[in-house]
């Protein structure tokens, strides 16, 4: 199968930087985020929260709470219909437990980490709220903790569910322990495969569990009338996702439910969950008020949908020459309270970027007393690339090969078959290699002591899936998009930007705009790099609809066959008769005259599992005293098949490696041994300021994807994946060691120095 | 927040009055980056917040030949936006400079970094280097306390309920002097301290020799230590290498950390060896500095 | 529960009076008394500076003042940095320089940039950094936060 050529044609509109529209919403701050959002009825709710890692509720007594003058509604678990365990199908991204939503929501007999919500107020102001709150008493049961994963899958664990279903993934899970399920991946024969290496490391790897960090927390604002309709106000990744988890816990018809998005203050995959809307609904139905919640940032921390803490064993082998021969991987990641964790897509990202003949892949979804693990900007795959990068680079220097080199002789390429089983879509992985080769960071002199470089490697897949979007024309020339994916980068730019395009004019006269649930039909989440791409795709569907029947329209006018009427770059003209011709504002001008408005609405469902590929370079100056990593050097590279906005994607690139940066050195959650989250405060959840990062430099590369009419390729997640690797390869480049555990702390950084001094010595 | 009451006197008796009646339920309110993240966090719930911003002997910011006086409600950024004080105290900008990034240093004062008395404050040590001294009135009368007797235990100062902290006292340095405060932490800005250290020495005439020196540190024990053996184990040595080295030691010696989620035993010794080691470096650099 | 507190003060030029109870913040004040929501909540302890606002001509953290200490202030929000419809140097970088993706930070990050312009009207690199460090965004990554302002800074003095 051959590369994907280069599109011919030349972009109108792709390619150029408009300002965005809401941009000046957001710079005068007139924006509306879900906490600006009010109702002139609105009463504000609160959580009580469990105390507790691991715990039976005993009893709660509300009664002071719902003494306290200001108060105006209580609900606790038993308030809320009985869930059974169902699975609900979302698609390709797999199956959740409708059950364990309902139970997160809101606990009823156990409580499974510290944070768990367990009862709700709602009063006249958010002091008095919070005052009520405080007054709740519940009697607890206290259970053993189990904290981590290694602790969870030891045989006398204790048993956190009794029944749980296995997280459904694209593959199959089975049960495997009493708190793990597991996956296989593998072909070839791994016993044969490492019988033929020249050279074979193992190493382990843990990680912590970290939080995407979003500055916005969450927010929600929930009516539910005496009708039987609820209405949600809040910043969402996904309008139809929360629609229906709010349907299906409440037990209320889904077209009852309206969510209408507001502004998102950052999300990264933290925010296509719901966590709030049963409580918030409850309160209301009681108080016969709106209800708004808004998390504290400590709540955010401990209780909505951080990524896994890890382990990671791997076992790699190659010949000589550099071919890898075999691979044998056991990744265990944290589940979080209940199964269903970002395993499957840490595991398949973990080597299809390299073709291994023989590979095992165990990926075990590992239940612990933690909040839900939910995605968090490609789902696990940091956490995988900092094992299997750290080992690339130690083969490679083993066999005292330039660490790209070794890359190429091993590198995934358009049609080679993926772990997974299926081959991988046209991508120029090579030219990636070559461009970052020939870059000048790549040989530019390091000029300090301890000062290192180093380099990784990744390649994921952007999801496509089902997107819907209407296109109105209007007669004074002027287009309407709606679309049903929330915005949380630019996208409504991007997609006003490839109707334009696709339609033959200027973006200055398209509005792009997200509707509510009521509004357009059915989008996935924004979610796995699929927003740009797939919604972008069925507004070119719908684009070539529309000029079919402007073209229509024009026949009309011209009295003419419509097979005689072609459109090119916004403008009608007549095959057979060249001073024929009509501009597409001219068209919209006789659009009452010819039928009425132009209006369509479409979905389109996209192919996914599209390959994107990434690589960062990076230096670093290493304090051997203090084990303090700074940052002095970072490009980031990467193929993202079309650039619709360069400084969208250029920003998307910047920013997700700098998240990528920020769980590498020093963010994680610290546990104490009994379970609780010390560190639920940006104080000490470090996530990195303007001081800790330079400038970051980025090359954009495209090769084209041939499933989207203009070759774009997701791009929003894939930068977040190499930091930990590359950084980790740039240490031990400066000071020869190898950091086993993300993240990297200058504790660690400097006890791992001491252990390489007492070793040389 | 849990519900109180609010004043803002002008005069430091009725402060006083307030203090003494309301028997350890009111604080004093001066920036409010602790005390206000504190009670959101319940860990403090006083009936009555006593704003003494308005009041004057704490608004204090005075330099002679003396010393330099400030006042308790005095922020970080008054000082090192005043030049002459920056000139003359460099390492009180070395801490007043770190504290939490502009917006806090906009509003917390060094009297109320003092008064929360955390192990890690980041002024403690270098006051101590200052060897300044806590001027302390109630109604009963007045009190000095040197800095380094302030803090007595991780959040606790040895101030009576009715006590208020006024002013800090730092007396001029010595010709030939200087001071150097440093602070571990794991990012470049934002962090509570891993390990702080101050430094402050005095030189000779010819600058090769310790007349004296004083070396505190911060967040390895349950308050900020002056570790007097180090200063006193430099007295009339040499500047080189050996003395710092020596100094740095039993620094660490004296230390005695805990783990936490902010460090390890062994990091934490090791810090202390480094930042006291660099921070007297930094000081002779000053002194030296200062001859020229 | 304590009586409500008459507080007069003056915001972006305007004189401003309200009630409020000591326990409610600056930001409290600012979002849910007066309705001014460009100022944001990000962590409510002074971590994040979303909540920036400058007050007698100093950037703070609005989260950890009580509205009660607004008192006879001067106090500048991000409502206040457009003048008369005109776009204020740094909000139109930010816009043309990509500054900004999500925009929840960005209020936050305009008025201490503004404070630091009025105090150093030409900052460099690092300059700029160590002034915002108090500010944190989780989507851009800063470099192009940090060259908006640069570009803001150069318009500001070709001016």
């Amino acid at each position: 199968m051959n590369n994907p050529e280069p599109l011919a044609k030349e972009f109108r509109v792709l390619g150029t930087r408009p300002i965005r529209p809401d941009g000046l919403d957001k710079v005068t701050g007139r924006a509306l985020f879900s906490d600006d959002f009010y109702l002139p009825d609105m009463i504000h709710g609160r959580i009580l929260r469990s105390p507790h890692a691991h715990a039976k509720i005993k009893s709660i007594d509300t009664s002071a709470a719902a003494a306290l003058p200001g108060v105006r509604a209580v609900v606790t678990g038993a308030d809320f219909p009985p869930i059974e365990s169902k699975m609900m199908s979302q698609g390709v991204a797999g199956m959740i437990n409708i059950g364990d939503v309902a139970d997160n929501c809101i606990a009823r007999d156990k409580v499974l980490y510290d944070g768990h919500a367990v009862a709700g107020v709602a009063a006249d102001n958010p002091h008095v709220a919070e005052e009520a709150v405080n007054l709740i008493k519940v009697e607890y049961e206290l259970l053993p903790p189990v904290m981590d994963v290694r602790t969870a899958m030891a045989a006398d664990a204790p048993v956190i569910h009794e029944d749980f279903y296995p997280g459904a993934f694209i593959l199959p899970t089975e049960k495997y322990l009493p708190n793990a399920t597991r996956m296989q991946m593998g072909s070839g024969d791994l016993e044969k495969g490492f019988a033929e290496a020249d050279i074979i490391v193992e190493r382990e790897f843990t990680s912590e569990t970290i939080h995407q960090g979003y500055i916005e927390s969450h927010i929600t604002t929930v009516k539910w009338d005496e009708n039987n309709h609820i209405t949600v106000w809040t910043a969402t990744q996904g309008i139809f996702n929360l629609r229906d988890l709010t349907a299906g816990v409440l037990l209320v018809p889904m077209a009852n439910v309206k969510v209408v998005p507001l502004e998102v203050g950052g999300a990264f995959g933290g925010k296509e969950r719901m966590y709030l809307e049963p409580i918030a609904a409850m309160l209301s139905k009681k108080s016969h008020h709106a209800v708004k919640i808004a998390l504290r940032r400590d709540e955010v921390l401990r209780a909505t949908g951080p990524s896994s803490g890890t382990y990671v064993k791997v076992k790699f082998g190659a010949k000589k020459d550099g071919t890898l021969v075999a691979a044998d991987l056991h990744l265990a990641y944290e589940a979080g309270a209940y199964a269903g964790g970002p395993i499957f897509l840490g595991a398949i990202s973990s080597t299809s970027r390299y073709n291994i003949p023989n590979i095992q892949i165990n990926g075990f979804d590992v239940i612990v007393n933690k909040p839900t693990m939910r995605p968090y900007r490609a789902p696990g795959a940091p956490q995988a690339l900092f094992a299997v990068e750290q080992v690339i680079d130690e083969l490679a220097r083993e066999l005292e090969m330039d660490i790209i080199d070794f890359r190429m002789k091993n590198l995934t390429k358009t049609g080679d078959l993926l772990v997974a089983g299926f081959p991988c879509a046209p991508i120029d992985t090579v030219n990636m290699m070559e461009t970052v080769k020939a870059h000048p960071h790549y040989t530019a002199p390091l000029t300090g002591e301890n000062q290192g470089r180093g380099l990784a490697y990744t390649m994921w897949f952007n999801l496509g899936e089902a997107s819907s979007a209407q296109i109105s024309i209007n007669p004074d020339g002027s287009v309407q998009v709606t679309t049903s994916c929330p915005d949380m980068s630019g996208t409504r730019m991007t997609f006003a930007m490839q109707a334009a395009e696709a339609l033959g004019i200027d973006v200055e006269h398209v509005t792009a705009s997200v509707g509510d649930t009521e509004a357009v039909g059915f989008s996935l989440p924004t979610v796995g790099s699929r927003t740009t791409y797939a919604t972008g795709a069925v507004i070119y569907d719908i684009a070539q609809e529309v000029l079919g029947e402007m073209s229509a329209r024009v026949a009309l006018l011209w009295e003419t066959d419509s097979e005689l009427v072609i459109v090119d770059k916004g403008v009608f003209s007549n095959k057979e008769d060249a001073n024929l011709t009509m501009s597409f504002h001219e068209v919209c001008e006789k659009l009452h005259e010819t039928g009425g408005p132009i209006t369509v609405h479409n979905s389109k469902s996209s192919q996914s599992f599209i390959p994107g590929t990434c690589v960062h370079l990076t230096d670093v100056e290493v304090d051997p005293e203090t084990g303090k990593v700074d940052i002095l050097r970072y490009t980031v590279f990467q193929d993202v098949g079309k650039a619709v906005h360069p400084d969208y994607v250029e920003g998307q690139m910047q920013g997700a490696a700098v998240q990528g940066i920020g769980m590498a050195l020093n963010e994680g959650y610290f546990y104490d041994a009994e379970g609780h989250l010390k560190n639920a405060s940006l104080l000490d959840y470090r996530m990195p300021t303007t001081l800790d990062i330079p400038m970051i430099e980025t090359v954009i590369l495209e090769s084209p994807n041939p499933a989207h009419p203009y070759g774009v390729r997701g791009c929003g997640e894939h930068s977040i994946i190499p930091p930990p690797a590359a950084i980790a390869n740039a240490i031990h480049d400066a000071v020869g060691v190898r950091m086993n555990s993300m993240p990297m702390a200058p504790h660690k950084v400097c006890a791992a120095i001491k252990q390489k001094q007492a070793a040389d010595a | 927040m849990h519900d109180f009451e609010y004043c803002a006197p002008d005069k430091l008796q009725e402060a006083l009055g307030l203090m003494a009646t309301h028997k350890g339920s009111a604080q004093l309110l001066a920036g409010g980056t602790d005390l206000i993240v504190f009670m959101r966090a319940r860990s403090k719930r006083p009936d009555l917040l006593i704003d003494v911003k308005k009041i004057p002997e704490l608004s204090e910011l005075q330099l002679d030949k003396a010393g330099l006086t400030i006042g308790a409600s005095v922020s970080c950024r008054a000082i090192y936006e005043n030049d002459q004080i920056a000139g003359k105290y460099s390492a009180l900008v070395d801490s007043t400079t770190l504290i939490g990034g502009i917006q806090i240093q906009g509003r917390a004062s060094i009297g109320g970094n003092l008064c929360t008395a955390a192990p890690s404050a980041d002024t403690i040590p270098t006051l101590i280097a200052y060897s300044a001294v806590a001027n302390v009135v109630s109604d009963k009368g007045e009190r000095q306390i040197p800095v380094e007797e302030f803090c007595v235990a991780p959040g606790q100062t040895i101030l009576n309920d009715d006590e208020i902290l006024v002013n800090l006292f730092i007396p001029a340095p010595a010709p030939r002097s200087g001071a150097m405060f440093l602070r571990f932490i794991p990012r470049n800005e934002m962090d509570i301290a891993v390990v702080n250290a101050a430094a402050f020495v005095e030189l000779d005439e010819a600058g090769q020799n310790f007349i004296s020196a004083r070396i505190a540190i911060g967040a390895v024990a349950p308050t900020p230590l002056f570790v007097e053996e180090a200063g006193a184990a430099m007295i009339d040595k040499p500047v080189n290498e050996e003395s710092l080295l020596n100094a740095a030691r039993i620094a660490r010696d004296a230390a005695s950390p805990i783990n936490d989620m902010r460090g390890t035993v062994e990091h934490r010794k090791q810090l202390v060896e480094v930042l006291t080691r660099r921070a007297l470096y930094g000081a002779i650099e000053r002194a030296r500095g200062a001859l020229e | 529960m304590s009586k409500r507190t008459h507080v007069t003060t003056t915001i972006n030029n305007k004189s401003v009076d309200f009630l409020c109870e000591p326990r409610q913040s600056l930001l409290e004040v600012l979002r849910d008394v007066l309705f001014l929501t460009g100022t944001k909540d990000g962590c409510n302890d002074g971590n994040c500076g979303a909540c920036s606002v400058i007050m007698d001509g100093v950037l703070v953290d609005s989260c950890c003042i009580l509205g009660v200490e607004a008192e006879d202030s001067e106090i500048e929000t991000i409502e206040g940095l457009a003048q008369n419809g005109e776009l204020h140097p740094l909000q139109k970088a930010f816009l043309e320089q990509t500054g900004m993706q999500c925009g929840i930070c960005t209020p936050g990050f305009l008025m201490a940039a503004k404070a630091l312009l009025d105090k150093n009207p030409q900052p460099d690199e690092q300059q700029i950094r160590h002034w915002l460090a108090g500010n944190l965004c989780r989507c851009t990554g800063y470099d192009k936060l940090i060259r908006s302002v640069m570009i803001a800074s150069e318009s500001m003095a070709e001016a």
